[in-house]
């Protein structure tokens, strides 16, 4: 009993003082990042800071952004590092994000920067709309490759394409908004309604159609290219088409909570998230960095992605999403038949 | 310690029976405990309720406009926003309820307006509560702020919280929501239709045939109790989907949508009205049809007027179990579904997709409607059931005949394909390297810990709430259960305990888990802290599955005598001694059949605990679904035939370890 006692206060002691000697703040960080991804992330920025420890609080970008619009009056985390910037605008629009100007903000490329100043989130990196085309089911079914969103309403492809639900995918959001803002309203919604004759079924997530596709189960997907060129990268039959008229992207990107007992550390984090060495860690996944110059080429992703990607306004993509999503709903999600 | 106040004296002085220790320390416990399920139920129950009463609104009258001339000066009159509507129009009434995200703009109040014009506007909060936004800013205060033309284009109005029916009302004006009802409806009735016809046959050959193997046939029909049910879902893509193995038997009918669904639910109901059917075909009484023979009825009319007659309250039974079970799952529709939405999924898609809490309350409360009336109207029935064997009657033997045992054979053959096929496709395809292009055998879907979903973390989470569960399931429900059954007097308090262990059973365990999210996650609830923990899976799941262990502990308990109460009395012994040396051990094989049910059930629920799983918790169902979610569909197999082997160990561990505790406790039961 007494040495089962001792060996507790000796841990005891043992942990205060470590965390003494190299976690003098903790900081807890929410993200959407992959978790694969988040050892690698907070190792980088502790090898300058080991004074700062990260508590991680990881899920998908739904549920971190449902955790914190519910956390609202008696916010948990002290900053988002990761997270959609339509999220964001959310977050920022009920005010709970505190503006703040990191140091060599003015380095990044201002697409990915909030317009205000001090802007209230910075972006990381960009996942960008993108076809998965499997050449052989496509093959099989005597389809020809599309070369851009119009081509997919073609009858051809009935019942060959695949897409995310935008009411809950952020992937299936982009598209629709990126559709609405290229080809203005009323022909984004006439061009909806003819591809949602060819599409099979709407997946819940927005990786799902290029998986599928990948596994010839249907042989279009409406994803994402990060997914197509790791499904690609697996030895599925796929090629990654950037359709011509453009695609629709969002950001992953970093703010501070309004009202943080942390701000010192969490603008020192937020500083560490806009430097080139964070930006070339985010470049190992991601092929479109917040930082120019940085991006190497990442393997399998097509090529004139950067070039296809939209003029995102993201805050007609925020202010519109609730109105958008409605009108989807009523036009696609009433139909209950399955094709 | 019974009253003794009834006498044929002169009414004297009202006598009440003295509470001794051992009373209030049962009504005591007693009373903890339906603490336990007020707090664990009734009090999430309120709070989604009063959820789906809560609207946002935008009220037009809070805000107060300003227009200039050219010039840019301000005449000084004031417009507040509820008169400029009234003048333009611009919004209907249904569009100022909006959901907490609602916006609206405001440029359509004023006809003449240009984003080019000189012309400036001024903008106010009338009240401290009320917000706008310019461009995504948000605006709390009541001073005015002025506007150039460009900039105010940008301006937003923003709701309020608000009380009323309003969610209602957009929910049943809404198609794509409410078409679910008719849906769930649907698929429930076709489903339970099917599952009862097959048990029903299956059931009748393992107990009035005499045809071999009985004990294979029993124990491939309880199969699917121990997998999650979107599993089923998983094989019959492998089996019916565009790259299918046998997709040519669906005639180019999809399997995404109703087909899907009400194969995967005959599936996974069909244990349920298995064991449901099977009890009430098990016992019958052989001098009726002795009669029937005698009478010369065929035997057709004798199925008709003694077999059906006498397994109709099990029937009943069974379809009301299969409807409910089938029109609360969410696993199963959210894998198949396609486009053909539900209610559960519903719920799901509003909560997570959409961040609308307050529609997936709504949702919520549709679902419990038809979840309550089933299970009303079982209840009902179950207490009409009568004794069907008297001390006079003699059991029914079957007596063998070749053909129709043949035939029975044939049928229950198929039954057992049709749910051991659909396990093997299952590990099949979790062994396959990358279906249908690379078909040689691999371990790779088996890396959980590159996928999403928590890897085989969460196997282990899984496994601990099981063992958890069981654990402190058991002892709760057990002790509940004792102390309602066996405490004297106290009858309101017996009655309100007995109501609550009911209700359980009618949650749908969506709404249970999304009730939960709404009650825990108040940061002025002092209960906050458990949520995001291991220990609110425990009480979910301990909660959601109360009723059936609940049940059984009273059947058990009512075999025992009340006398025992009065002997340890009349021997001074303290109840709790009683209680710990004698019923536990007697009702042992129930405490264990109760602690296996909450453990196998622990393993394979996913529509309670799918809202309130951390990072840390996550679990091993929840992973099949985010892994078939994200497309990884062959590892989501993997993982559902991991539960399924762990439930087939526990349940393998569990005969055994009753066998040898029964040899040693039970011995008494033989003379």
């Amino acid at each position: 009993m007494t040495q089962k006692a001792s060996f507790l206060t000796a841990l005891a002691f043992t942990m205060t003082a470590a965390s003494a000697a190299f976690a003098e703040t903790e900081l807890t960080v929410y993200t959407a990042v992959e978790a694969e991804d988040l050892a690698r992330y907070a190792e980088t920025f502790n090898q300058s800071h080991p004074d700062i420890k990260i508590n991680w609080v990881r899920d998908s970008t739904g549920i971190i952004t449902a955790k914190l619009l519910a956390e609202r009056d008696n916010p948990q985390a002290d900053v988002v590092w990761g997270l959609a910037a339509t999220s964001l605008l959310l977050l920022k629009s009920e005010g709970m994000l505190e503006p703040y100007a990191p140091a060599g903000v003015d380095q990044l490329d201002p697409k990915f920067v909030d317009g205000d100043n001090p802007p209230s989130w910075v972006g990381m990196d960009a996942w960008v709309a993108s076809v998965c085309y499997n050449t052989v089911e496509a093959e099989k079914q005597g389809l020809t490759p599309p070369a851009s969103w119009k081509d997919l309403t073609d009858p051809q492809y009935a019942g060959h394409v695949i897409m995310p639900n935008p009411n809950s995918s952020g992937t299936g959001f982009l598209d629709v908004s990126s559709w609405l803002q290229m080809f203005g309203e009323k022909k984004g919604w006439k061009f909806m309604d003819a591809l949602h004759e060819n599409i099979a079924r709407y997946t819940h997530s927005g990786s799902k159609p290029c998986k599928l596709a990948a596994a010839g189960e249907i042989p279009i997907g409406i994803s994402f290219a990060f997914r197509g060129a790791k499904s690609k990268a697996a030895g599925a039959p796929l090629e990654i088409i950037v359709p011509s008229e453009g695609v629709g992207w969002d950001m992953e990107a970093t703010a501070i909570v309004a009202g943080t007992a942390n701000l010192e550390a969490a603008q020192t984090l937020v500083d560490f998230t806009v430097t080139k060495e964070a930006n070339e860690m985010y470049n190992t996944g991601y092929a479109v960095v917040a930082y120019p110059g940085v991006a190497k080429p990442v393997e399998h992703f097509p090529e004139g992605l950067l070039d296809a990607m939209i003029d995102n306004d993201f805050e007609f993509a925020a202010n519109n999403r609730a109105a958008i999503l409605k009108e989807w709903q009523a036009r696609y999600d009433g139909k209950s038949e399955a094709k | 310690m019974t009253d003794t106040t009834q006498s044929v004296m002169p009414a004297g002085p009202l006598v009440k029976g003295k509470l001794s220790r051992d009373d209030i320390i049962m009504r005591g416990s007693m009373i903890i405990i339906a603490l336990y399920l007020v707090v664990s139920l009734v009090f999430p129950l309120y709070a989604m309720l009063s959820k789906s009463f809560s609207t946002y609104r935008v009220e037009l009258s809070q805000f107060e406009f300003q227009v200039s001339d050219e010039a840019g000066t301000f005449d000084g009159s004031i417009l507040t926003g509820a008169d400029l509507n009234a003048r333009t129009a611009t919004f209907a009434e249904a569009d100022l309820s909006t959901g907490a995200d609602g916006r609206l703009p405001v440029t359509g109040f004023f006809p003449d307006f240009s984003f080019r014009s000189p012309v400036m506007y001024q903008i106010r909060n009338t009240s401290s509560t009320g917000r706008f936004l310019i461009g995504s800013n948000l605006q709390t205060g009541t001073e005015w702020v002025t506007l150039d033309s460009n900039t105010f284009r940008r301006v937003q109005l923003r709701p309020v919280k608000a009380q009323g029916l309003d969610n209602f009302v957009s929910y049943f004006s809404t198609p794509a929501l409410f078409n679910s009802i008719k849906n769930s409806l649907w698929i429930a009735v076709l489903s339970t239709v099917v599952t009862v016809s097959l048990a029903f046959w299956f059931a009748y050959a393992l107990n009035r045939s005499c045809m071999k193997y009985k004990g294979v046939f029993r124990l491939i029909a309880m199969a699917p109790i121990l997998v999650p049910s979107l599993l089923p879902g998983i094989a019959l893509v492998y089996l019916f989907g565009n790259q299918g193995m046998i997709k040519e038997l669906l005639f180019g009918a999809s399997i995404y949508g109703p087909i899907g669904i009400v194969i995967g639910s005959v599936f996974f109901t069909f244990p349920h009205a298995f064991i449901i059917i099977s009890t009430a075909l098990a016992i019958s009484d052989a001098r009726l049809y002795e009669a029937a023979a005698s009478l010369r009825s065929t035997p057709w009319r004798t199925f008709w007027t003694v077999t059906v007659p006498g397994a109709r309250y099990g029937l009943i039974s069974a379809a009301f179990v299969v409807f409910n079970l089938v029109i609360t799952d969410f696993g199963l529709p959210k894998v198949i579904g396609g486009q053909f939405n539900v209610l559960a999924v519903d719920i799901y898609k509003q909560v997570i997709g959409q961040q609308n809490f307050e529609m997936g309350a709504v949702v919520s409360v549709v679902l419990v409607i038809p979840a309550i009336l089933a299970f009303a109207i079982d209840r009902m029935v179950q207490s009409k059931q009568v004794a069907l064997l008297s001390a006079r009657s003699v059991p029914y033997e079957p007596l063998p005949n070749k053909k129709m045992d043949r035939i029975f054979f044939a049928y229950c053959t198929l039954i057992g394909l049709f749910i051991a096929g659909l396990l093997a496709v299952c590990q099949f395809a979790a062994l396959i390297k990358f279906w249908p292009y690379d078909l040689s055998f691999s371990l790779n879907n088996y890396q959980f810990d590159k996928m999403d979903g928590g890897g085989w973390g969460s196997y282990v989470n899984s496994i601990k709430l099981a063992l958890m569960t069981a654990v402190a399931g058991t002892a709760v429900v057990f002790f509940g259960a004792y102390l309602v059954e066996k405490s004297k007097g106290f009858r309101t308090g017996r009655a309100i305990f007995q109501m609550f262990a009911m209700l359980p059973m009618a949650i749908p365990g969506m709404v249970l888990g999304l009730a939960y999210i709404f009650f825990f996650n108040n940061p002025a609830n002092p209960l906050n802290a458990i949520y995001g923990t291991m220990a609110i899976l425990v009480v979910c799941t301990v909660t959601h599955f109360y009723t059936v262990s609940h049940l059984t502990a009273v059947t058990a308990l009512k075999q025992m005598d009340r006398e025992f109460e009065s002997v340890a009395a009349s021997l001074k012994q303290p109840t709790m001694k009683l209680f710990a040396r004698v019923t536990v051990p007697v009702c042992l094989p129930a405490v264990l059949d109760i602690s296996i049910y909450l453990f196998v059930n622990a393993m394979t629920t996913v529509s309670a605990v799918v809202f309130l799983y951390s990072p840390k918790t996550t679990l091993a169902s929840i992973a099949v679904l985010n892994m078939d979610d994200a497309g990884d569909i062959a590892p989501a197999a993997a993982m559902g035939m991991m539960i399924f082997y762990t439930n087939a160990l526990a349940r393998i561990i569990h005969l055994l370890a009753s066998r040898g505790i029964l040899r040693r406790t039970q011995a008494w039961r033989s003379r």
